[in-house]
């Protein structure tokens, strides 16, 4: 029998009930958002049910929208099932000030690094991860930097005229 | 000397245990990674691997720059197939758009992205090849990558960063002596990788160097995010081009090679099998292109498609058109997607978010090798350091697209 | 099967430097006999960390054959080298390793910035890249290009050979040498 994205959204619901929201589909994928204390239980159930088997990680990474007050960060996490070949994508929203989210490492040991990578960008703090430190950047690093009120330059460098560059965001047009 | 006290292992030959040092700079290892190894005598008995020497923000640039200038970013991840690349990245950006290829774009495409996959693992290969002692392999094959590199150049002008076509189709078409050099490596190249298997497959040194050596099970690798080659050579037959068709791979007839204990020796033989499938493709693609008109080479869509400059400084649409795309003026769809193409080391993904502007609001590449490399470790576990090298070369760890 | 074998019958001299010469003896200055002996011979340590590095590859391998310079001999042992090629990215991670493998060369040595990332930061005009390698360790040669090609990899090496013949025995000595050493904090 083959999965369906109605079948999926019929079982989050049965099991989950309200706490999954936003189910939507787009480009043919699976999206919904579930509360981000529930994030765990909800790859659990889609790991371990019979049917859903989604039992590969495919991508986890974070995105930033600064304008959306208390749920500024947004961990998303692409869920893959080999046997049907169908992929599903998850959102956990945190806010800024709080940004725990519990980590996925216990699931999948492609999470750790990750989840690394996510917190060196983001500063998404994942609570029970063995070794959460920055692993692209170096270390001294104060800040995320992909974060959208981060600049992309190097802000001490001086021998490149900023108007001349582009510098600064977009091209000024 | 001071004591030092560690806990050693049952059975440990040494009375304590050294640190390593393995890179950034050493001399054996293929990019910058740094592995700091704790070893008893000759056998590795834990290592931690440090990333990210060559970080250089990619994801941060993306989100500056409108959606035509990322093409060359793609380029410089994972560089040794960059054609793969840049079309993930056109064909993402057609999904976004609801662009509709014609057919002989999309075998065009196939024909550039199976050229691609034969270098880059002509490249690995090769380089496994070194690692074991065999540099004859490497220099031989080196030859015919040149030749691949030529026909790049006869596309695009340019050899190893090749920012090769448009979202939409083509800059150019293929010129005669483009497919001319296509076919001359179709009947060369054979030969050489004939001989190449002659020279390794059953080589009893490379044999007893690789087989056994960074062994993963199927669980394992899937539970570690493995894509690829290395997957398929733990016994996993998932190769995206069968399981989500993308540029009309459905239209082509090959099979998946898989190995089954996912050692190097079976990673090899899976980058072997897959080159003689590629070269099966190509000549498939060719046979359907020269069945298709030979003037179509990029969809009907003058919005996002940069017209002939030509057509620019004589008629007024094209210029109009023109100054838009260059400007960052057409209109790109508000969308979320997640697209992935068979890279040659793995599943490359691009997930990108538009908010309707002239750059993506935020872009996100999945990098197969920044994922499985952190089953490095365990891979390693137990095994002798000069096999821990080998291992390394195997698994085909790409710094540039690693680190991003 | 036979193969057919070919000998290299254009073997190409280097040119003798100006000197007097008579029955049984050639006089020069040192410098030109150093300088000659050292540019057909240099040791290259390839520092390769990305893109450049697989051109390099190329330039290495049969196609282009750098051996056919007198760099043979590709050393990975800072201490054996007379010339550092940087080839690909270096990122603020990386700069202080660069700075330890230039220190941990011998003196004379030379460098060469190949491609446009190490020569200038390249494109990626980012938080961590380092803008160009001559911010931590001086540089002789750049090459342009991203990445350049095998054949300008081949003429930037070139023109180190040339700045190695020309090159005066005491410039090292030199206290304008001294003094760029010391702008980059290197005793």
């Amino acid at each position: 029998m083959s999965l369906t994205n109605d079948n999926i959204k019929q079982r989050l619901t049965d099991k989950f009930g309200e706490a999954v929201s936003q189910v939507e589909e787009t480009f043919g994928m699976l999206n919904f958002t579930v509360p981000k204390d529930l994030n765990l239980k909800v790859m659990q159930f889609l790991y371990d049910d019979e049917e859903l088997q989604f039992r590969f990680l495919t991508d986890l990474t974070a995105v930033h929208y600064p304008d959306r007050k208390g749920e500024e960060l947004a961990v998303v996490y692409h869920l893959y099932n080999f046997a049907q070949r169908v992929r599903l994508r998850m959102k956990v929203y945190t806010s800024v000030e709080d940004p725990r989210v519990f980590t996925a490492t216990r699931l999948f040991e492609a999470a750790n690094w990750m989840e690394r990578e996510t917190y060196d960008f983001f500063g998404v703090n994942f609570v029970g991860h063995p070794n959460l430190k920055r692993i692209l950047n170096v270390d001294e690093m104060d800040y995320f930097p992909m974060r959208k009120e981060f600049p992309l330059e190097d802000q001490t460098r001086i021998d490149k005229d900023d108007e001349m560059f582009g510098r600064g965001g977009h091209i000024g047009i | 000397m001071s004591e030092q006290h560690i806990t050693l292992p049952e059975g440990s030959i040494e009375r304590v245990t050294q640190t390593l040092n393995l890179g950034p700079t050493h001399p054996a290892t293929h990019g910058v990674f740094q592995n700091i190894l704790e070893i008893d005598g000759e056998r590795v008995v834990s290592s931690e691997s440090t990333v990210g020497y060559i970080h250089r923000a990619f994801e941060k640039i993306a989100e500056r720059r409108p959606y035509y200038q990322i093409t060359p970013l793609t380029d410089r991840l994972n560089y040794c197939s960059s054609p793969i690349n840049n079309m993930g990245w056109h064909i993402t950006v057609e999904k976004l758009l609801g662009i509709q290829t014609p057919k002989r774009v999309d075998y065009l495409r196939v024909i550039i992205m199976e050229l691609a996959r034969i270098c880059d693992h002509l490249i690995c290969n090769g380089v496994v090849g070194v690692d074991t002692g065999a540099f004859t392999g490497f220099l031989y094959l080196m030859r015919w990558r040149e030749l691949a590199y030529e026909i790049y150049e006869e596309i695009c002008g340019s050899r190893l960063t090749t920012n090769i076509g448009r979202v939409g189709g083509f800059e150019r078409n293929f010129t005669p002596a483009a497919f001319e050099k296509i076919e001359k490596f179709l009947v060369e190249f054979p030969k050489a990788l004939k001989e190449f298997e002659t020279l390794m497959n059953r080589n009893r040194i490379f044999m007893e160097r690789t087989q056994g050596v960074g062994p993963i099970s199927a669980e394992r690798a899937m539970n570690y995010g493995f894509t690829g080659p290395n997957l398929r050579a733990a016994g996993v037959d998932y190769d995206l081009r069968v399981a989500h068709p993308y540029s009309s791979y459905e239209d082509f007839e090959f099979s998946i090679p898989v190995g089954t204990t996912g050692d190097c020796y079976d990673r090899f033989l899976v980058r072997n099998g897959e080159m003689w499938e590629s070269l099966s493709i190509i000549r498939q693609a060719m046979d359907k292109v020269k069945a298709l008109p030979a003037d179509v080479y990029h969809a009907d869509v003058p919005a996002y498609y940069l017209p002939e400059k030509s057509d620019v400084y004589t008629k007024m649409e094209a210029l109009i058109y023109h100054f838009k795309i260059i400007m960052g003026e057409s209109d790109i769809l508000p969308g979320e997607l997640y697209n992935a193409v068979e890279g040659a080391n793995g599943e490359l993904g691009f997930y990108l978010i538009s908010d309707g502007g002239r750059s993506p609001y935020r872009l996100h590449f999945r990098r197969p090798c920044f994922i499985y490399y952190q089953a490095y470790g365990e891979l390693i576990k137990g095994a002798m350091l000069s096999d821990a090298l080998i291992c390394m070369s195997s698994l085909n760890l790409i710094a540039g697209e690693l680190d991003a | 099967m036979a193969r057919p074998v070919q000998y290299n019958t254009k073997v190409k001299t280097v040119e003798i430097p100006e000197g007097y010469s008579g029955e049984g003896f050639f006089a020069t200055s040192f410098d030109k006999a150093i300088g000659l002996a050292r540019k057909n011979s240099i040791w290259p340590l390839p520092f390769a960390t990305s893109c450049c590095g697989i051109e390099f590859m190329a330039t290495m391998a049969s196609t282009y054959d750098l051996a056919r310079f007198g760099a043979e001999r590709m050393a990975f042992t800072p201490r054996q080298c007379d010339l550092l090629m940087v080839m690909g990215t270096i990122s603020k991670k990386m700069g202080p390793v660069l700075r330890q493998v230039y220190l941990q060369m011998a003196e004379p040595r030379w460098v060469m910035a190949v491609g446009a990332c190490a020569s200038s930061g390249g494109v990626f005009d980012t938080y961590s890249v380092l803008q160009g390698i001559d911010q931590v360790i001086p540089v002789d040669v750049y090459v342009p290009g991203c990445p350049p090609r095998p054949e300008a990899i081949i003429d930037g090496f070139m023109r180190i050979q040339d700045l190695i013949g020309q090159e005066s025995l005491r410039r090292r000595h030199s206290d304008k040498y001294k003094e760029l050493l010391n702008s980059y904090g290197i005793q």
